[in-house]
């Protein structure tokens, strides 16, 4: 992708995301307060975060791989089930998928 | 208003905007994996400054993605700034000019800590000084972990690699466990958007099947469990 496309990429998608936020300062609040604005706002979230998780995790372009990532995102489940602070969790990972790089 | 309650205001606030600023720093490492300059990563937590978003949006870039598909996944994640900003307005007044500036701050934090502020007039207190504290640092960590990524050799970089997918599920794991509400359905809702976006990685370009799995899962209606109604009965 070329830098230029990069730049509208993230020069579009912020003023996106300022408008969305201008918009619940200035709209009825009755427009918001949608069942289906409730329902994006409820389980988009957890669906799209899920699915940048998977093909973080788990993808190479078109390819599924399982490779050192995968000790990461183990051990960064473990971590979180602990309730280890979100730095920990961090560096938890990326040393486990360090060192299964080094091992590997 | 006692000076004590504002003062416990202030200590809360800007404590949160510390903590939450330093994970700037794994933002601008992402950012860097993704393929993003320093200026880049610099503009996000700049301009569009809501945590989320942008993660989403180097997530998808850094996948291979689209630029399309990449800013509709951070405009996705943005909708939720639009409900916390109805919430805000009984509580800031935002009126006038005032409002451009007000909504550039509209995100998780600074809601919830204008929501919690024991007093009306603690709450726009509670709003700048967590607003201010988080954009400072998330933007000065932003350019720590940019350039610090950049000059990693090869074994940082796998650690890198771990780190990314971590975060995301360092992100998403709250909403699994209660108090959030329903968190059983958004376990289910997780799960399948996850399922969906690795059966599709094969056949469609990149990116695009992290979309597709929100579409995918919004469109099968919700799981067992919730009473809202489903996608059909909301279009009859």
């Amino acid at each position: 992708m070329s830098g230029t496309t990069l730049w509208v990429a993230v020069l579009a998608a912020s003023l996106g995301c300022y408008l969305l936020k201008l918009a619940g300062l200035s709209v009825p609040a009755g427009w918001v307060e949608q069942p289906w604005v409730a329902r994006v706002v409820d389980f988009v979230p957890a669906a799209l975060l899920a699915a940048l998780v998977a093909v973080q995790a788990f993808t190479s372009g078109r390819h599924l791989v399982v490779d050192a990532r995968l000790a990461g995102l183990a051990v960064a489940a473990l971590a979180l089930a602990l309730r280890a602070p979100f730095i920990v969790v961090l560096i938890l990972a990326g040393a486990a998928g360090a060192l299964v790089h080094v091992l590997a | 208003m006692s000076s004590a309650a504002r003062t416990a205001t202030l200590r809360d606030a800007i404590g949160l905007g510390v903590a939450v600023g330093l994970y700037g720093a794994a933002f601008g490492a992402a950012a860097d994996a993704a393929g993003l300059n320093l200026w880049q990563a610099v503009s996000l937590s700049a301009l569009m400054f809501t945590g989320a978003s942008q993660f989403a949006l180097v997530g998808v870039l850094g996948a291979g993605g689209s630029a399309l598909a990449a800013a509709g996944s951070a405009l996705l994640l943005g909708t939720r700034n639009t409900v916390y900003g109805v919430r805000l307005v009984p509580l800031l007044k935002p009126s006038g000019i005032r409002r451009f500036g007000t909504a550039h701050w509209v995100i998780d934090e600074t809601t919830a800590m204008s929501l919690a502020a024991p007093e009306r007039e603690l709450s726009r207190l509670a709003f700048l000084a967590t607003g201010a504290s988080i954009y400072l640092m998330w933007n000065a960590m932003t350019v720590v972990g940019a350039l610090g990524a950049a000059s990693l050799g090869g074994t940082a970089r796998a650690a890198l690699d771990s780190i990314v997918p971590a975060a995301f599920l360092a992100l998403l794991w709250p909403r699994l466990r209660k108090p959030f509400p329903e968190a059983g359905v958004q376990r289910r809702v997780a799960v399948g958007g996850a399922v969906v976006a690795l059966a599709l990685t094969p056949f469609v370009p990149a990116g695009v099947q992290v979309i597709a799995a929100v579409v995918a899962v919004a469109l099968a209606g919700p799981p067992r469990g919730s009473d809202r109604p489903t996608a059909a009965e909301e279009m009859a």
